[in-house]
């Protein structure tokens, strides 16, 4: 039986469960009239039935699901002949691969002899008694607790409160994803990270200003020793990321002060949801837009005035990256100046200081930690932008500060080392996860001072 | 300045200095709201100038005879063996008698698409009466005629230049003379999967790909998260736990969303074994990236319930439970659901962790299902992107068209859902 109808048909028995439940709850105290004799409402009655007909079956399942593959491949190589025994662990997947391809009716990479093919049958046949087994087992289970349930209905069993403890545990269980994810995160990129770290040592990767990242198919290889010194990573990051803070921060600040302080509502009313527009569109798109419109026209607008730039230049990627951020700042800055109480504005414009005035030696200065703030949080964001960069940016790493040239950046090295199949054990795959723990640290190191910033701010003017 | 001015004299004395100084100001910031602005007309004129070329395709009309001897030797057909190719070419050869040595033929059978034979195949598959019949065709053009006829390949420069020969260019404007060119709306785009040659290349793989990660996604994140954000809204005591699982909501919402994408390769490809390049793995990836965004905007909507609500059920007796989902549940829908949807447009538009998880594979088939490989709207747009030919050029910008539409569509659902269903308090 495939999974899905197993747990379809699960789905049913609750449903069914839910009805049976509810009917005994009423049937105890003598009929649909004589509700207010239960100590909940009856489908309270319905609904603990139906949680124990389904809740320990779907575990089993789960867990079923979870153990299966690695029993069944174990009783297969189990069953190979002594032959195989000496085989290597990078031999015995190849074999078991060609075993479950041949199994599930794929194209085998070599001859099919009369082991595979043994091999093969006894792999769908383990499946298929493996599925009849849980089906039974799960079904028995289903009807096994939602029996138990159903028999123990009686009018003073306090179902409202334990059903609605079940609901408790999932909602706490739904909270606590983001940490698990922020776990998951942090242990995934960590693990791969010391990995590598023990192939490259830390200090070469952080201080090291060469980056080269292949490693040796054959020991004569020309070139073979990669080298992995990730600073001229950090600095191509560092270059396009402030292009593009040169860009977003005084338009978006200038944006947020004239929409907030000198624009009529019907201004403003068009142009906020333009930006917002601008802070909509996917970043791929702004990627195809910097790699095919504004990288060529940088690099004709150099030529005319007799500067050499690549036709890769960090400017381009800069640029384009500074508008889509400009969004991010102008209404972080438009909150922080929001926040600024009125009376402090008011009282600068009787004093009879012009806008301008008001702005700049009041609002500003008082709205300052919130704008720092913000900005922080569209510098992690432009650390962290992949597309742009990977479509406009260029591959080799180039130690330099000048924003004509080519340079690459942490994210496009993540993307061009794991893109394509990668072997989980070669310096060069596992390169990108220590690059993703840097861009991870420094990205939540960010982030957690501009949240904090903003937020204390915001209270205190609160 | 003397001793003798005024206060009065004084702030006059500066008055238009300080007039002008706040007229640059100003001016500063009307040119700051405008190159933002002007960027987003500038972004939309090109991709229109680029794209909408894209929507239609040049077709080439031939007679091509269905010639029992080549297609079914021996009264026998077999579909996978017959040489529609064959059939293709000697109706092109017939076209222009005139053309002969190797070269040359080779260059004339490169006027039409390599799909004409596909649709020659099909058409006999559905009904093999045809045979021994002369049809009349409208098969699609290969992409360089395409491409000439829409004007991005200049027939003025030198041969050695262009991807078309001058003879090339003499036989098109022979079939063009004879009423057999035609340009038509570019179905393949909407109905085909991926392919190397541009002018068969379809978003429709993409279109599935996405759609079944945002359903997985949408199952997944809704639910979550708004149990979530009832929890930490409703229920959640002042500890360090809540604490932290607020810090952790908002840094999560911030942090880069390639980084998602090393997770969902490392925990559900290596350590769980799930499929490389299938729709439910992006969409889990899509879900732990959107979680952030439907609890935040969940959030706000259970806030924006007035606690009047929740007191006047709690003094009938309702358990702190059923006033949640009976009273502030149903009243904080809409600002869910608005919530819901933006997380699902920003999902839509997502692809650097796609690219991690293998999405960004050569597929040519319209995925069927949840584990069959695909990819996605926005990876398909990068992948075309980076290809040299200039047809694709023009796709690319055509499949960004069709994203922003999808994304406009779900923005206008939100605000049509903000207007209608919300209420002030």
């Amino acid at each position: 039986m495939q999974s899905t109808t197993l747990v379809l048909l699960i789905g049913l028995m609750a449903v069914s469960a839910f009805y049976l439940g509810r009917g005994r709850s009423l049937a105890c105290v003598g009929g649909p009239g004589k509700g207010q004799a239960l100590h909940s409402l009856p489908g309270y009655y319905g609904y603990f039935v139906a949680i124990w007909c389904v809740l320990p079956a779907l575990a089993v399942l789960l867990l079923w699901v979870m153990i299966e593959p690695r029993v069944v491949v174990a009783l297969v190589v189990d069953s190979l002949p002594a032959s195989y025994e000496s085989y290597s662990a990078g031999e015995l997947d190849l074999l078991l691969n060609n075993i479950q391809n041949l199994a599930s009716g794929d194209v085998v990479s070599v001859d099919v002899d009369a082991v595979l093919s043994g091999a093969a049958e006894l792999f769908n046949a383990h499946i298929a008694r493996s599925r009849q087994l849980l089906a039974v087992l799960c079904l028995g289970i289903a009807v096994l607790g939602g029996a138990l349930a159903w028999r123990r209905i009686n009018p003073e069993l306090r179902v409202r409160n334990s059903v609605e403890s079940v609901i408790r545990w999932f909602l706490i269980a739904a909270s606590s994803i983001a940490i698990f994810t922020t776990i998951g995160i942090v242990l995934s990129v960590l693990f791969e990270a010391l990995r590598f770290f023990q192939k490259v040592p830390i200090s070469e990767f952080l201080f090291g200003t060469s980056w080269s990242p292949q490693t040796a198919i054959r020991a004569d290889q020309v070139g073979s020793s990669g080298s992995f010194g990730a600073v001229p990573l950090f600095t191509g990051t560092m270059l396009i990321t402030s292009i593009a803070m040169v860009v977003a921060v005084p338009v978006g600040l200038m944006t947020a002060i004239y929409l907030a302080e000198y624009s009529s509502t019907r201004v403003r009313g068009i142009a906020k949801p333009l930006l917002e527009v601008l802070a909509g569109i996917p970043t791929v798109v702004y990627g195809f837009f910097a790699a095919l419109t504004v990288a060529p026209w940088v690099r004709n607008a150099g030529e005319s005035a007799g500067i050499s730039v690549a036709s890769e230049s960090a400017l381009a990627a800069g640029l384009v990256m500074g508008i889509m951020i400009i969004p991010l700042v102008s209404s972080l800055a438009d909150d922080a100046i929001n926040a600024v109480p009125s009376a402090m504005r008011d009282g600068a414009l009787g004093l009879g200081s012009t806008r301008s005035e008001t702005m700049t030696k009041v609002i500003l200065p008082a709205a300052l930690p919130g704008i720092v703030g913000g900005i922080l949080l569209a510098v992690s964001r432009a650390i962290g932008e992949t597309m742009i960069v990977v479509m406009a940016a260029g591959l080799s790493a180039n130690l330099t500060a000048n924003p004509f040239e080519a340079v690459t950046t942490v994210t496009v090295q993540i993307v061009t080392l794991l893109v394509g199949d990668q072997e989980f054990d070669s310096a060069k795959t596992l390169a990108a996860f220590a690059l993703g723990l840097m861009l991870f640290v420094v990205t939540l190191i960010l982030n957690v001072i501009g949240l904090g910033v903003v937020r204390k701010y915001r209270e205190e003017y609160d | 300045m003397s001793k003798e001015m005024t206060t009065r004299e004084r702030v006059e004395a500066g008055l238009g200095r300080r007039r002008r100084k706040e007229t640059m100001f100003r001016t500063v910031g009307v040119l700051a709201t405008g190159v933002g602005i002007m960027f987003l007309g500038v972004f939309f004129a090109t991709l229109l100038a680029k794209g909408s070329s894209a929507f239609v395709q040049t077709f080439v009309q031939l007679d091509v005879v269905l010639d029992a001897e080549t297609i079914a030797p021996g009264g026998e057909l077999d579909l996978a063996y017959a040489d529609f190719e064959g059939l293709v070419r000697s109706s092109l050869r017939k076209e222009f008698p005139g053309v002969s040595g190797r070269t040359e033929r080779r260059e004339l059978y490169r006027l039409v698409s390599t799909g004409a034979s596909y649709q020659l195949r099909d058409m006999v598959a559905d009904d093999p009466t045809l045979i021994g019949t002369t049809q009349s065709l409208w098969v699609p053009a290969a992409s360089n005629v395409d491409m000439l006829l829409k004007g991005n390949i200049d027939a003025a420069v030198d041969e050695s230049l262009r991807p078309l020969s001058d003879a090339q260019i003499e036989w098109i404007q022979a079939l063009q003379d004879s009423g057999r060119v035609e340009t038509r709306f570019n179905l393949a785009l909407f109905t085909n999967g991926d392919s190397r040659d541009p002018e068969l290349a379809g978003i429709k793989g993409a279109m599935m790909g996405s759609f079944y990660m945002l359903l997985v996604t949408i199952a997944l994140s809704f639910p979550i998260g708004v149990a979530a954000a009832i929890y930490l809204e409703e229920f959640a005591p002042r500890n360090r736990w809540s604490d932290l699982i607020e810090v952790n909501i908002n840094n999560l919402a911030a942090v880069p969303s390639i980084v998602f994408g090393l997770l969902g390769l490392a925990v559900f490809i290596n350590y769980l074994g799930l499929p490389r390049s299938a729709p439910l793995v992006g969409g889990l990836v899509l879900t732990l990236l959107t979680l952030p965004v439907i609890i935040i905007a969940s959030r706000a909507a259970i806030k924006a319930v007035p606690p009047s609500i929740r007191e006047a059920a709690l003094g009938l007796g309702a358990s702190q439970m059923q006033v949640v989902f009976h009273h502030v549940l149903p009243l904080a829908m809409p600002g869910m659901l608005t919530g819901a949807i933006i997380g699902m447009s920003r999902a839509l538009g997502e692809s650097a962790p796609l690219l991690m998880i293998g999405m960004v594979a050569f597929i040519v088939d319209v995925p069927g299902g949840f584990t069959d490989p695909a990819t996605a709207l926005p990876v398909q747009i990068y992948l075309w992107a980076d290809s040299p030919e200039r047809a694709f050029a023009e796709r690319t910008s055509a499949a960004i068209i069709v994203l922003l539409g999808f994304l406009l569509l779900m923005n206008l659902a939100a605000v049509i859902i903000r207007r209608r269903m919300e209420r002030k308090w």
